[in-house]
């Protein structure tokens, strides 16, 4: 069993406190749910757990071993969503995939078969800047289902997404939960699923 | 997970293939390179002693200038696309990628020029010992403002127009390269020895090469907070 933590965790942008002695814990099979208006902090919050920015206090632990410890091993744990798609414009959708599999662990035996799940299966010799920015999204969903790892960072997954890319959306993360993933999302989105959430509120 | 060259090799074989796309990015600061160094001969007259005297300053100030021009992309794309997040968060150790990226930067920007210019210096009447010489000073050099421009281009990848203050940081450091690199040409040029010079820039090489990834990733740290 796979247990993401943060304790005590404040950061400060600028002037601004954006959360302060934040505790929380996340373990496998959960969602952690952030939640809070525009500004608040979600996005930083993702970054400081991924390890993109330094939390001005506080520890983020995996299995109880601070991050910072070995920050390549967590890295191979973790795969990140974020607002921008992450792919090069000028290259295809199959090439962009292929890049990411020379960095990390990913199955790209399945890569057929979630590609066409995700609907984007004929659009592999495209590029991606041709790619309307839901499509784009519908890759980047592609990446978090092709790699090898059990914590997802997922930043507002919804935008941008049709109605059947957002029920796509539930469906993948469904899967990795019941894998026995974990997933951290910040999101506006209402949504059902029969899994264990944990709620962040930001203010 | 992958292992070290793999990762290495994803890199550069991503960034070979973006330049492949956009040609325009290569081919830019190989014609200012180019029109530089022979609308110098043009200015100053065709008197061959002035043209040889000369000639081995302009063609590395054009050069470096050229290869300045390019350093400003190395990091910008990757970081607007999102890319650059994603190379941060891969299980890949990051002074790798660094380099992986400085290497490709260099192969699509310093080789060009170092394979283009015994043809621009033919406009100069330079020897053909000189040559030689130019060239594998200009390769050495090219290598090295690759490696170390990296850095100014992970500190400013953040930064509205970066550019200026990415000149600004790595001209210092290329200062030792251009005048050692244009003296040992000119020296050639004279049928001088010209190892001493060569060793020097080779020394700056081995320096950039070994340092510089681990200050590029130290750098890209920091501006991407």
């Amino acid at each position: 069993m796979a247990e993401l933590s943060g304790q005590d965790l404040t950061l400060i942008r600028g002037n601004r406190c954006l959360f302060q002695g934040l505790d929380f814990t996340v373990g496998s099979g959960e969602l952690l749910m952030v939640e809070g208006p525009n500004g608040s902090g979600k996005t930083s919050l993702l970054r400081a757990i991924a390890g993109l920015i330094d939390p001005d206090e506080g520890v983020v632990r995996w299995d109880n071993t601070n991050v910072k410890k070995n920050r390549q091993s967590f890295h191979a744990l973790l795969v990140w969503m974020g607002h921008r798609p992450g792919f090069a414009g000028d290259l295809t959708l199959i090439e962009n995939l292929r890049f990411e599999a020379g960095l990390r662990s990913m199955t790209m035996s399945t890569a057929d078969h979630q590609l066409r799940r995700l609907k984007i299966s004929t659009l592999v010799d495209i590029p991606f800047r041709a790619l309307s920015a839901g499509q784009q999204r519908r890759v980047a969903l592609a990446r978090m289902c092709l790699a090898d790892a059990p914590l997802w960072l997922m930043d507002e997954p919804f935008t941008n997404m049709d109605a059947e890319g957002q029920a796509l959306v539930v469906d993948v993360l469904r899967e990795h939960l019941q894998d026995g993933g974990l997933c951290v999302m910040a999101t506006h989105q209402r949504f059902e699923l029969d899994a264990t959430i944990r709620r962040i509120k930001l203010t | 997970m992958p292992g070290l060259l793999a990762g290495f090799a994803a890199v550069v074989r991503r960034d070979l293939h973006l330049a492949w796309r956009r040609p325009g990015d290569v081919l830019n600061p190989l014609f200012f390179f180019a029109i530089v160094s022979t609308l110098f001969p043009l200015a100053v007259g065709p008197d061959a002693d002035q043209l040889a005297l000369n000639g081995p300053g302009v063609l590395w100030v054009a050069a470096l200038l050229a290869a300045l021009l390019s350093l400003n992309s190395v990091f910008l794309n990757d970081h607007e696309d999102g890319t650059l997040d994603q190379l941060l968060l891969s299980p890949q150790p990051l002074p790798l990628l660094a380099l992986a990226k400085s290497t490709a930067h260099w192969l699509v920007s310093g080789l060009p020029l170092v394979l283009v210019s015994p043809l621009v210096a033919l406009s100069f009447q330079m020897p053909a010992r000189a040559t030689t010489v130019m060239m594998l000073t200009l390769a050495l050099g090219t290598v090295s403002l690759s490696m170390l421009g990296a850095i100014g281009a992970g500190l400013t990848v953040g930064l509205n127009r970066g550019n200026a203050l990415l000149s600004l940081l790595i001209l210092p450091l290329a200062m030792p390269m251009l005048i050692f690199g244009a003296r040992t040409v000119s020296l050639a040029a004279a049928g001088d020895a010209a190892s001493a010079g060569i060793y020097f820039l080779g020394a700056y090489c081995v320096l950039a090469l070994s340092l510089a990834p681990f200050a590029t990733a130290a750098a890209l740290r920091i501006s991407n907070e």
